[in-house]
């Protein structure tokens, strides 16, 4: 297949590549707020039903419909409405939500602006991970400059809405992008997840309802406002409506990230955008959406395309679309240490098969590295990764199960070899 | 030794208190704010958040281990912080990592015996398309080479 007609669809990387792009001046020549006079004078619900009927989905991993998540907010409640934007960008392999807010600040508090009217809030934060001080500094500028000209704060542009945005700072914990962990941190807790409720219902800060979505999430909002649901939805596959700004990392020539449909070819995009593997080597195998999501074999990758249905039928997950492109000299059991060292490190340790299971796990890859296992410890592992499986509070540790069993299942020679 | 705000940070808290609906949500703003003003967060400082924050000192002290980035004793005042996850693994992070213990005599974990340099590795920073990648105090150095590094070096001594 010929990839010379592969394109990016720029909806939320539309202003990326304009210089100064991230000041008020500049975004607002390209038309930054201008959703903001016509939807907020109309019904909040109107918003709330483009967002469930364009079939946006949740781009931090997890992939859950945005509408209605949004529907589980009450309208009648005295208690106050939050909205948390979730920029902890935390899972290896990702690193798109950083461009938004480096590039397009302005989009994503228009976004904000929108979700908060539709969901009834007027205060809502933006978590950001610790490390990025750097593009926290052009966020928060970004946000100043939206006070000065009346986007944010008491009756902003010129409507009768209130909003405040406040930048909560984490430090250092993966875990905090999970959205209960998230939420015990920004109450000033540790962050350890919470259980999860039987039923539906929508997160809660300091027992308040409160949305959590993702930062391209949220800057995807403006777009669907502006061209409406069908504008968005008439991208992608049926069940992965629009885009995502995937990433690629690992042994590629340009590693990068760039916004595609829905359903675009794998394999396709790698050559195309990445210009194919460092060295021209061979490729071996692709972690498709952050660290967390089962690996792929190159044949594997040959017939996937970029969708949430097609890599779940590949027995793997779409996640944050950060893909990890690994050659054919990659030692896989190398890898494995690799990853399994970060979610030893990472686990909140609420639960003992994630906080034994990924120590444990580590120590005996380890030991295949030194040549020094027996056949059992094979076997261990995955016995292991069973424990971890299904029986945690959040899903920290069944994806390492998931990622423990991949590349056993698919590269046991490699665990097995014993020079 | 005794630990206070300066007058700067006491504006910024009072200001700050109206965005939350509980006191308790300063704990790591503040925590930031004293890491900031004195460069590590003492048991004083803690107590000091305490107070602002409405809850037991144990209960500042318990969020405060847990997260990586605050340091509750001094750090050299160049902290390199090396990103160590799979991206970087992959696009020669070792090489690097052999290359700054060598020209600055340390192992991972150490300061230098003048104070300047502490060299940690960390997890993913967010990085991975500009790998090898590492932090030193809030500055990113992408794309890292031992040409890049020996001159980021040279200029920090
Ligand atoms: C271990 C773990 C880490 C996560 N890290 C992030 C993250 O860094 N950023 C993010 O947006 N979502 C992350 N999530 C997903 C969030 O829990 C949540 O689903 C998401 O923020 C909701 O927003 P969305 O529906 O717009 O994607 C993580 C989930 C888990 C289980
Ligand atoms: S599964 Fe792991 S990370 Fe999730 S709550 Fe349990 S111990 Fe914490
Ligand atoms: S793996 Fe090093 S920045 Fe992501």
């Amino acid at each position: 297949m010929s990839d010379t007609t592969l394109q990016e669809t720029r909806i939320v990387s539309q202003k990326f590549r304009i210089p100064n792009s991230y000041t008020l001046e500049t975004a607002l020549e390209h038309g930054a707020y201008s959703t903001l006079t016509t939807a907020l004078f109309r019904p909040a619900s109107d918003i709330t039903t483009a967002i469930k009927e364009s079939g946006l989905r949740g781009k931090g991993g997890g992939g859950a419909l945005a509408g209605e998540k949004w529907l589980l907010m009450p309208t009648d409640d005295s208690r106050p409405s939050y909205l948390v934007v979730n920029c902890d960008e935390s899972e290896p392999g990702t690193f798109k939500d950083r461009q938004i807010i480096s590039k397009d600040p302005h989009l994503l508090i228009e976004g904000m602006i929108l979700t908060s009217y539709a969901i009834g809030a007027n205060e809502a934060y933006i978590y950001i991970r610790g490390e990025y001080q750097g593009f926290e500094k052009i966020l928060q500028d970004a946000i100043d400059e939206a006070y000065s000209s009346g986007f944010l704060g008491k009756g902003l542009a010129n409507t009768d809405f209130d909003l405040d945005i406040t930048i909560h700072r984490g430090a250092g914990a993966y875990i905090c992008g999970e959205k209960s962990a998230l939420l015990e941190s920004l109450e000033g807790k540790r962050g350890h997840p919470r259980l999860k409720p039987k039923n539906k219902e929508p997160e809660w800060y300091f027992g308040n309802p409160t949305l959590v979505n993702n930062v391209e999430t949220i800057a995807t909002v403006p777009y669907i406002v502006q061209n409406g649901a069908l504008a968005y939805s008439k991208y992608g596959t049926s069940q992965s409506a629009g885009t995502l700004l995937f990433a690629m990392s690992g042994h590629i020539k340009n590693a990068g990230v760039y916004e595609v449909a829905f359903g675009t070819p794998m394999l396709e995009y790698i050559n195309h955008f990445g210009g194919g593997i460092r060295g021209d080597k061979k490729l071996k195998a692709v972690i498709p959406g952050g660290s967390s999501t089962p690996v792929l074999t190159a044949d594997e990758v040959a017939n996937a395309t970029l969708d949430y249905e097609t890599l779940r039928s590949l027995g793997s997950s779409l996640g944050t679309g950060g893909m990890i492109v690994m050659d054919e000299d990659t030692n896989m059991v190398e890898a494995l240490k690799n990853l399994l060292e970060f979610y030893h490190h990472e686990s909140c340790g609420q639960c003992t098969p994630c906080r034994e299971g990924t120590g444990w796990s580590d120590r005996i890859v380890a030991k295949i590295l030194r040549k020094e296992a027996t056949s059992q410890d094979i076997d261990k592992l995955l016995g292991i990764a069973d424990i971890m499986n299904g029986k945690t509070i959040c899903v920290f540790a069944p994806a390492v199960s998931g990622v423990i069993v991949s590349f056993i299942s698919k590269f046991r020679e490699e665990f097995e070899l014993k020079e | 030794m005794s630990f206070s705000f300066n007058d700067i940070n006491i504006t910024k808290i009072e200001n700050l208190k109206k965005r939350y609906p509980s006191p308790k949500a300063l704990t790591l703003p503040l925590l930031w704010m004293v890491q900031e003003q004195e460069g590590f967060i003492s048991l004083e400082a803690m107590e000091e958040i305490a107070k602002y924050t409405t809850r037991p000192a144990m209960e500042i002290y318990k969020t405060a281990t847990f997260y990586t980035m605050f340091n509750l004793a001094p750090v050299g005042e160049h902290h390199i912080q090396l990103c160590k996850t799979l991206s970087c693994a992959l696009c020669g992070k070792d090489d690097i990592l052999a290359y700054i213990k060598e020209t600055l005599d340390i192992e991972v974990g150490e300061t230098t015996k003048d104070g300047k340099f502490t060299l940690t590795q960390v997890e993913c920073l967010g990085s991975c398309g500009t790998a090898p990648m590492m932090q030193i105090n809030q500055t990113n150095h992408e794309s890292l080479s031992i040409e890049k590094i020996e001159k980021i070096l040279e200029e920090l001594q």
